[in-house]
């Protein structure tokens, strides 16, 4: 088979990915007081690594995201769980959150609250599962 | 008439003419004769559509809220860069895949670079 030519599909993915990659997290962090949330910013994170591996190829793709999608549900689920048994340290029921005003350095008066943490695990397990899905749909061996 | 009244009757009319191309586009996806023609009407005008809807969109909600919608900037951004490119692809694979043009094609420049490659 010929190589094609896909110099404006990857210019165009080279830019729009990250777009995509920023608008995630933007939803991510934004999920508590607007739409959005851990599941949508996952599966806009995992949309933009497809749109990644749709402009080059699943090594490529692999070489420049050196990330083993199984371990990254592992790890999520570590994250939900972890902050469930975090309020059993301090003597109330599981997956009690808390949350606080805090003063950081550069944000300034900052809503930290321990709901995020819970809400990463989900983000990460759905990244995971989604391109765990993808990736061995794709491999043709 | 005051500004915001000029402000509401410029959104009115970003909005009209952005639903009327739209439509526009729409008639020529039924008209024209084959599938290039067509996603000449469907990718340019579409976009050119929905890119004024949004603008009007934008304006609106910062005359009345007070309030800059960075996500509308960012759709208008992203539409603007991935409609021409996906009407390229889609073209580009139904060349490739030689679906006919229109009998009424004078010339077809790319078919001689294509058949010295092959």
């Amino acid at each position: 088979m010929r190589k094609t030519n896909d110099l404006i599909l990857q210019t165009v993915t080279k830019i729009v990915s990250f777009m995509i990659f920023m608008f995630a997290l933007h939803i991510f962090f934004a999920g508590h007081n607007n739409p959005g949330g851990g599941f949508v910013g996952g599966l806009l994170t995992s949309g933009a690594i497809v749109l990644l591996l749709l402009a080059y190829d699943l090594k490529t793709v692999a070489g420049s995201l050196p990330i083993d999608y199984k371990i990254l549900i592992a790890v999520g689920l570590l994250f939900a769980v972890g902050t469930g048994l975090g309020s059993l340290v301090f003597d109330v029921p599981f997956l009690t959150h808390a949350h606080d005003i805090f003063t950081l350095p550069i944000l300034g008066e900052t809503h930290l609250h321990t709901a995020v943490l819970f809400d990463i695990g989900v983000y990460l397990v759905v990244v995971g599962t989604t391109m765990t899905i993808i990736q061995t749909i794709g491999e043709n061996e | 008439m005051n500004a915001s009244e000029i402000g509401e009757f410029l959104v009115v009319l970003l909005i009209l003419i952005g639903s009327i191309i739209s439509v526009i586009s729409a008639l020529g996806i039924i008209r024209f004769p084959d599938v290039y023609t067509r996603s000449h009407a469907a990718t340019k005008s579409a976009t050119l559509g929905v890119l004024l809807s949004l603008t009007g969109a934008f304006i609106y909600i910062w005359l009345t809220d007070h309030f800059i919608s960075v996500r509308l900037i960012l759709g208008i951004l992203f539409v603007f860069i991935t409609a021409p490119v996906s009407g390229h692809l889609i073209i580009r694979a139904a060349y490739r895949s030689h679906v006919e043009m229109t009998e009424d094609t004078v010339e077809d420049e790319l078919k001689p670079v294509l058949n010295d490659k092959r």
